[in-house]
């Protein structure tokens, strides 16, 4: 019922002129909220939300994409620069959406359910820190015993090279994956891909002998960003300087320009995705997904189309590993558990499997969830716990209140949670995918829910 | 499709309408500061990760006075970095956002500690470290960045020179392919390779459970020592399992191995034979008498014994409310700058903590690690601070 | 009486009894002819001098000594992860679906048994009993455990999968993985709540500690003592009941017969008037029943348990049960004696073999390189039939 009364209020102001007023008003009112107070996670919140405005409501194409446009590339830098929380915020948020977007094709699309997905970041990763880093001269050092003097083998600006090497060299690892498990039942196959995601972290932790290729647990640093033009932070400084309220240092101008890159990237990523949804590679996975046999029947070549969703979901992944290991000059094998892997299928699952939009909200919800509302609420409630604060009506002390309770403390079970719920009351996701009916040729395609 | 995209719709709008219904203007305590604490408090190594919370909220508990007399009001923030190098570094950029937060005690894995710390420096905040002993926390030379445990490269060289002095010729050398456990074990056979001990074999694992398979080679050449680099958890059980299995040799194991609870698992196959030894930064009750209050208060207040780098964490913690303490004096009696504090950590001289005296030298090392070589005398997990001093070491980390 | 013995099919006791043997047997010489054929081929070579240098013996002769005992070692795992796989395979034979949550239930059924026994040794009880009294302790803590990891499965089952029945093989899957999370961290809620630990250690008691000595080997100046400690022959024992009781009941009685019907054909079975959802409720049960049961055996075979002490034996007794031929009985003790051999076999000899170049720490890789390589060629597994795609 109140659904109904929601939904009749949302289609009131889902016309005209109020589409645009409302998302200008909620854009305003989150860009000043987050300005009158810079700490605050509601105020952020209302800022990111102004996203799905922009999503949800009908406006002029070229309106939305002037005021996209506004929000992703001034409004959040500067928001971004005056607390670098929030764009570490947005930048993960937008790591994660790329790397829902890659398990997208393969468990959304293809239907093939990967429990290692995160072996193909790391492979960008370690492909980057390898060549970007002083690494090439410390094969023959046991991790730790190297010297610290050691010369860099490739200039920064190779990064730029190497997040279209990662493309071909995170897709070839996904091909030399998938030929082999892809005759595999849906089930094994998920249990194979668990075990090559373990292999790889496996090996990055263990490489360090007989040649030191990944410095095992240790992990490799400092590995090279690309150079920051000086005239780029003047000009930023002298257009942003004062709405920034300080200047903006060569620190924060590097998370500005990885935001951009991983925001390109997503861009990139859904324009591939999009296309190839509609095209009869997209058909075709879709085949198969739904009813193997049958595709086969159909001459759909299986093990090509498994290979190609195989290959195109670990590309984007590898080229974010190349991205990570730059923006944080440091990778080890910790970043590449099965728990990652869980968690980029969280998002997955709880947008909506095969749905765009969904893998983006799922990235952003679980990613602001993990960041910001259960540390959030952790912090808070450790600071009732300092306080003589007493919870009304039961007369409990918050001081008494045991720290194992800490929201913080049960991302898992957050995790297990949402997947559990989502299988049970809604599989399709929070944005489920559209799905076409295609009727005999002739007949226009029918767009339903 | 629309009724879901107005579900979905309606929670952001009442997320954005509470903003400005709660406001939420954090009317700061113009006398209010913070300090953060980073450990991991979820997942399979929170074990340790809470105890070292635990050991710096006991801290600011116990110790805040000073502070408290002059007006300010000190609270904790406890961040949970969960081993997992993005959320720290999430975390410290949430950390250097806030102004009240004057310093941070943290990380437990040095994987975590590299990449947030970078955030720290740019930030100037002071971050005292409990437990990363990592060469490259240091050795990259931040001013805000110091430590109050010894380096690998020393501990694994203390804990080789011990070996050679007990008369071992032959080792094997095992570790728990994490950064802390494989870097002292490298520097142990380096060390060992260097004075003339044959070093039988080089391994790690990250199995906690079935060691049958490793202990077939160590058997096999039956060693006079065998070196653990890790945890007690999992060295108390390959050592539980190689006595059951007739090794008679000598163990030996790194500050990680310091906990009653390896007694617990072990019990009587750690005095069997050549006995057991562990090195160790963390003096024993009879050495700091700092160290038995400790725990006694510890088991008081979380009803469980203190995990290794507790106590560490007390002694971070204690660290930053002197050096805070320090700069507000120098401040008149005002919240002092982050720079101020951080300065103020590096000028502390001979701080006397529970875990030994600190004085930083000029990249944040300890200027003299005080090592200690223990024996465990009993069985019995309630005599594991029993345990007896058999070697005390004074060493300065290397410069650099 | 005689009419009661009639009644038991002696054929489907001693079965899976000449299983086990020759799979020992035929792993254990698989497996050791080809160390001792790598020995002989790397005697001369650098990696033979190198172990010359270091042990003093030929590398033939280490690896012909040590052989034995790494037999001994690798049946040990091995019915460990068979007794896990059952779990696995029970469910899938009916179900079709892999119930990923078993790894957990393993743990509850580990920690029940444990906190049981803490409880006892606190109060004095396990100090004072008698070796007799201790295996009555002993079993009373693993049928506890049991009880609970069998409640758990059937709860589980009931609030979580039931209501996916009907839905794409990945749905049940994906809340599986879920639950296995869920309870991963309500394992260390109640644990943290209640003793504030995190390491539980199974009390030691009884004689379950002590080894039988065999005998005593001579490698170089050193010997090796040849032997096996009691609790591995409890486990190695409990797992062959578990897997005989199990066979039987699949085999040889009323239920067992309505399991397979269901398991080959739901509706058909539903139409024979049995009730399908008791009989999957059943299913969960013994699954739950047999995990629960190991996870005591585990605690007690390696002392230390955690919240996440599942994870990993799930993860291999489930390769195990895949490499048997999953919803194979015998496939996964099959599976799990030659993983147990794999691992152990990779474990103890890599770091000689590869001149420290790459040792244990391989040994889990070992086990999915396997998997995946068995996968490939044999798709159902080793003991599998060839079911095709099942709708």
């Amino acid at each position: 019922m109140i659904t109904t009364g929601f939904r009749q209020l949302f289609d009131r102001f889902n016309h005209g002129l109020w589409p645009c007023a409302i998302i200008i008003g909620h854009t305003l009112l989150g860009t000043f909220l987050v300005y009158s107070t810079p700490r605050s996670s509601l105020a952020f919140l209302a800022l990111v939300s102004s996203f799905f405005s922009l999503y949800y409501f009908k406006a002029d194409t070229r309106f939305k994409i002037v005021a996209g446009v506004l929000l992703a590339l001034v409004v959040i830098p500067v928001v971004g620069v005056r607390n670098i929380f929030y764009l570490e915020v947005i930048f993960q948020i937008c790591v994660f959406a790329a790397l829902a977007l890659g398990l997208n094709i393969v468990v959304g699309f293809a239907g093939l359910l990967d429990l290692g997905y995160v072996a193909f970041y790391a492979v960008g990763a370690y492909l980057w820190a390898f060549f970007g880093s002083q690494q090439f001269y410390v094969l023959h050092f046991a991790p730790g015993t190297q010297p610290s003097n050691l010369p860099f083998l490739l200039p920064g600006d190779a990064f730029y090279l190497f997040m279209f090497l990662a493309i071909i060299v995170a897709a070839i690892t996904g091909v030399f994956l998938g030929l082999p498990v892809l005759r595999l039942r849906g089930d094994y196959l998920a249990i194979v891909t668990l075990g090559f995601g373990e292999v790889i972290r496996v090996l990055a932790n263990n490489l360090d002998k007989p040649l030191n290729f990944t410095n095992g647990p240790q992990g490799i640093t400092p590995i090279q960003r690309p150079t920051m033009p000086e005239p780029l932070v003047d000009s930023f400084n002298n257009v942003f300087g004062s709405l920034i309220g300080h200047q903006a240092s060569i620190a924060d101008m590097y998370n500005v320009m990885f935001y951009f890159l991983a925001l390109a990237m997503i861009i990139v990523i859904i324009f591939v995705t999009r296309r190839i949804d509609d095209s009869k590679i997209g058909r075709a996975w879709t085949a198969v997904r739904e009813d193997e046999t049958a595709a086969i029947a159909m001459g759909i070549p299986l093990v090509r189309m498994k290979l190609a969703a195989f290959a195109m979901g670990a590309s984007f992944a590898g080229v974010m590993g190349v991205l990570l290991a730059a923006s944080r000059t440091f990778i080890s094998p910790e970043s590449f558990s099965f728990m990652q892997s869980i968690g980029v299928l969280t998002m997955v699952i709880l947008g909506g499997s095969g749905s765009i939009p969904g893998a983006i909200l799922g990235a952003a919800t679980v990613t602001l969830l993990n960041l910001q509302i259960l540390q959030g609420f952790s912090l808070y409630l450790s600071e009732l716990r300092q306080s003589d604060a007493v919870i009304p009506l039961i007369n409990f002390a918050w001081r008494d209140l045991s720290t194992q309770l800490d929201p913080a403390k049960y991302q898992r079970l957050l995790f297990g949670l949402i997947l559990i719920l989502m299988m049970i009351f809604r599989p399709g996701g929070l944005i489920p995918a559209k799905r076409r009916k295609r009727r005999l040729a002739g007949e226009e395609a029918v767009t339903e829910q | 499709m629309f009724k879901h995209m107005s579900k979905v719709f309606s929670l952001f709008v009442a997320a954005s309408m509470t903003v400005t219904a709660c406001g939420l203007a954090s009317a700061a305590d113009s006398k209010a500061i913070k300090v953060a604490t980073q450990s991991p408090l979820s997942g399979d190594q929170s074990v340790v990760g809470v105890d070292m919370k635990r050991g710096a909220e006991l801290a600011l508990e116990q110790l805040g006075k000073p502070l408290a007399d002059m007006g300010f009001k000190v609270e904790l923030a406890p961040f949970d970095d969960q081993a997992n190098p993005d959320t720290g570094v999430a975390n410290a950029k949430r950390i250097v956002s806030d102004p009240a937060i004057l310093a941070i005690m943290g990380h437990y894995n040095s994987g975590v500690q590299i990449p947030s710390s970078e955030v720290y420096h740019t930030s100037g905040l002071a971050n005292v470290s409990p437990a990363n002993t990592n060469p490259k926390v240091t050795t990259r030379g931040y001013m805000e960045i110091n430590r109050i445990v010894g380096r690998d490269d020393v501990q694994g060289v203390v804990g080789a020179d011990f070996a050679l002095g007990l008369g071992a010729k032959t080792v094997f050398v095992l570790h728990d392919k994490t950064a802390y456990g494989q870097g002292i074990a490298e520097f142990f056979k380096k060390r060992a390779d260097e004075i003339g001990m044959k070093v039988l074999g080089f391994e790690g694992t990250e199995e906690k459970a079935n060691f049958d398979a490793l202990l077939s080679p160590i058997l096999a050449g039956n060693p006079d020592l065998v070196y653990f680099g890790g945890m007690y958890s999992q060295a108390a059980v390959l050592f539980k399992q190689a006595r059951e299995r007739g090794y008679a040799g000598t163990f030996l194991s790194d500050d990680g191995f310091d906990s009653s609870d390896a007694s617990k698992i072990a019990g009587q196959t750690l005095i069997d034979g050549g006995g057991s030894y562990y090195s160790t930064v963390s003096g024993p009750a009879s050495v700091y008498a700092g160290t038995a209050k400790f725990i006694a208060d510890f088991k008081a207040k979380y009803n469980s014994d203190p995990q290794p780098f507790a106590a560490q964490g007390y002694d971070s913690m204690a660290i930053i409310l002197k050096a805070i303490e320090n700069a507000a004096k120098a401040a008149d009696g005002a919240v002092p700058t982050r720079a101020a504090v951080a300065q103020a950590v590096r000028e502390l001289k001979n701080f006397p903590g529970i875990t030994g005296t600190f004085t930083f030298n000029q990249i944040g090392d300890p200027t003299v690690a005080k090592y200690f070589v223990l024996k465990v005398n009993s069985a019995d997990p309630a005599k594991w601070s029993k345990n007896s001093i058999v070697k005390t070491l004074d060493i300065a980390p290397p410069q650099q | 009486m005689n009419r009661f013995l009639q009644s038991i099919n002696a054929r489907e006791l001693i079965r899976p009894l000449g299983q086990m043997v020759v799979f020992s047997l035929g792993s254990a010489i698989v497996l050791s002819s080809i160390v001792l054929t790598l020995a002989l081929g790397l005697d001369q070579t650098a990696v033979g001098l190198a172990l010359q240098d270091k042990y003093n013996v030929s590398l033939y002769t280490y690896t012909l000594v040590n052989l034995p005992q790494v037999v001994i070692d690798g049946l040990t795992i091995g019915f460990v992860y068979a007794a896990i796989a059952l779990g696995y395979t029970m469910v899938y034979g009916v179900l079709e679906f892999i119930n990923f949550a078993h790894s957990e239930i393993f743990a509850v059924g580990a920690f029940v048994g444990v906190e049981i026994l803490i409880a006892l040794d606190h109060s004095g009880l396990l100090r004072s009993a008698s070796l007799g009294m201790s295996y009555v302790l002993l079993t009373f803590a693993i049928i506890s455990g049991m009880v609970a990891a069998g409640a758990l499965a059937v709860t589980v089952e009931r609030v979580a999968y039931r209501p996916l029945r009907g839905a794409s093989r990945l749905v049940p899957l994906i809340s599986a993985i879920g639950v296995s999370f869920l309870l991963q961290d309500l394992i260390r809620l109640v644990e943290g709540l209640t003793t504030g630990d995190f390491n539980r250690i199974f009390p030691s008691f009884g004689n379950f500690d002590q080894r039988l000595n065999f005998g005593k080997l001579a490698l170089g100046e050193t010997t090796i003592n040849l032997g096996i400690s009691i609790k591995s022959i409890i486990v190695i024992v409990a797992a062959m009941l578990m897997l005989m009781g199990l066979n039987y009941l699949v085999n040889a009685t009323r239920i067992g017969k309505a399991i397979r019907a269901v398991a080959q054909d739901r509706p058909t079975a539903s139409l024979m008037g049995i009730n399908v959802n008791r009989i999957i409720s059943i299913t969960f049960l013994v699954g739950g029943l047999l995990g629960g049961a190991a996870g005591v055996l585990y605690a007690l075979k390696f002392t230390r348990i955690d919240p996440f002490v599942g994870f990993f034996p799930g993860l291999k007794a489930f390769a195990a049960a895949v490499l048997g031929g999953i919803g194979n009985l015998t496939g996964a003790l099959l599976g799990g004696i030659v993983l147990g051999m794999l691992e152990t076999f990779a474990g103890s000899y890599m770091g000689v073999f590869t001149m420290g170049a790459a040792g244990s720490e391989y040994k889990d890789i070992f086990a999915f390189s396997i998997l995946i390589l068995v996968l490939i060629f044999r798709p159902q597994g080793l003991m599998g039939e060839n079911v095709g795609q099942k709708a």
